[in-house]
């Protein structure tokens, strides 16, 4: 079967339990608000350090809340030993890493979004000024976040502490990513055009493609012991 | 072995750490054989039967389907499994469980064949509702058709009755004797002696991760399980 077909098929199945259920974005877009809320407490939202800081703030919540995304990943498909039918189903091992990639992106991605308009209320950062490349540097961090995620996800999934162990295993390996993301996102708030920083869009965008084909490499042995 | 083997396990090892659970197994089955793979508990069924099903691959050694490697998806394709777990999505509806491995495994209009394996297992009338609010038996049932909907020419069965209701282990007796006498091959591990020499035309015997037996299935194999395990347990201790 077509990797890409398959890979579609299990993110849309992954989006459809999730719509069931929401136990996944609700945990996460609770806790991604309440950091967003404390935050505010503790900074001048008004400040001007506060928004040249803004990228750091925003990408520490969106990866807290991605680990939340992301634990339940593979998680999902232990009840019922579901993982077992996604490895021995005629599909490559690409396929499914691939597809539980895609599905765990989407959702961070439209945490994010639902995130953007809080986070500009309450630390009075105009958003909406370069929304277009602010997307572009969205779908290309919360990419490299989730492909090395979805990874360490596969990784952890019969780990006893898994909760504890991936946030150990992503953040290390996701700084460059993060790196880039931050600084973008916030010469972006800051008004500032893109040219000057596409050194760091290179850089995410390399990022994304190397760890994507490792993580297409790496997976099968991951899943099959 | 007259015919050409479709599954072959060749010096096949198996180690959790320094323990090895399976220890150079030779096992080749032919198309159309019913294999019943007996031993005691911890005698390496399940090892061996997941790695037959791809779910674990070999310390040392190969398997190999129809002369492919099971990392190959054609050769992962012909397989049909019931193992431990029911392998279905709580969250989805009998329909969409079926419809999420009908496109896993290829099938371009699965809706016929959907329609036939609800009717047949009885869960027509629940088909969209998420197999969460279905009864145990009714997830059993599911778990078969989505096990054998793919028309798979090999069926691997790990301990398939065990806690089946009555409805479901009639259904799968059926299929498992339709399978048989289509011509597919099986391979059943079990507890229950019985049954499985009911079934089977070939016996394999697991004792402590080695191969203790492996031969057709004759009137003189028909012992208690005591006497069954003892005379191939004491050869090879022998």
């Amino acid at each position: 079967m077509n990797v890409l077909r398959a890979a579609f098929a299990i993110a849309l199945k992954d989006l459809r339990v999730e719509r069931r259920n929401r136990e996944v974005i609700n945990a996460a877009f609770s806790f991604a608000l309440v950091v967003l809320l404390l935050f505010s407490f503790t900074f001048d939202p008004s400040g001007e350090e506060t928004r040249e800081m803004s990228g750091g703030l925003l990408w520490l919540v969106f990866s807290f809340a991605g680990v939340l995304v992301l634990n339940r990943s593979f998680a999902r498909e232990t009840s019922n030993d579901c993982l077992d039918a996604l490895v021995a189903a005629p599909v490559p091992g690409a396929a499914i890493f691939l597809g539980k990639a895609l599905a765990n992106a989407l959702l961070l991605l439209v945490l994010e979004l639902a995130c953007l308009p809080v986070f500009g209320i309450f630390y009075n950062v105009r958003w909406q000024v370069n929304f277009g490349w602010l997307l572009v540097v969205f779908v290309l961090g919360t990419w490299g976040f989730t492909v090395i995620g979805t990874v360490f996800s596969a990784l952890t999934v019969n780990v006893r502490l898994r909760e504890l162990m991936l946030p150990l295993l992503v953040f290390p390996v996701t700084v460059p990513a993060l790196m880039a993301s931050v600084q973008l996102t916030t010469a972006l708030f800051s008004g500032q055009p893109i040219a000057p920083e596409l050194l760091w869009l290179r850089l995410l965008v390399g990022f994304d493609l190397i760890f994507t084909l490792l993580g297409v490499a790496l997976v099968e042995t991951l899943l099959v012991g | 072995m007259s015919k050409e083997p479709l599954i072959a396990a060749r010096g096949v090892w198996k180690f959790f750490g320094d323990f090895a659970a399976l220890r150079e197994i030779d096992l080749e089955v032919a198309a159309g054989t019913t294999l019943a793979l007996l031993g005691r508990n911890g005698a390496g069924k399940t090892t061996l039967l997941r790695m037959l099903a791809a779910l674990s691959s070999p310390s040392r050694g190969s398997v190999t389907v129809g002369g492919w490697s099971l990392r190959q998806s054609s050769a992962r394709a012909r397989l049909g499994i019931i193992g431990h777990g029911i392998w279905v999505y709580d969250d989805l509806t009998a329909q969409e469980n079926l419809e999420f491995f009908a496109g896993l495994y290829g099938i371009p209009k699965p809706q016929p064949q959907i329609d036939r394996w609800l009717e047949s297992t009885g869960l027509t009338r629940v088909r969209h509702s998420p197999a969460r609010e279905f009864s145990r038996g009714m997830r059993q049932r599911l778990a078969i058709a989505r096990a054998f909907f793919h028309d798979p020419d090999i069926l691997l069965l790990d301990e398939p009755f065990t806690a089946l209701d009555d409805r479901a282990a009639a259904l799968l007796s059926g299929l498992v004797e339709q399978a048989h006498a289509g011509g597919h091959t099986v391979i059943i591990s079990t507890h229950q002696l019985r049954e499985a020499l009911a079934l089977a035309t070939d016996v394999a015997v697991l004792d402590r991760g080695r191969l203790a037996f492996r031969g057709p299935n004759t009137p003189e194999l028909q012992a208690p399980p005591e006497d069954f395990y003892r005379q191939f347990t004491e050869q090879n201790a022998g």
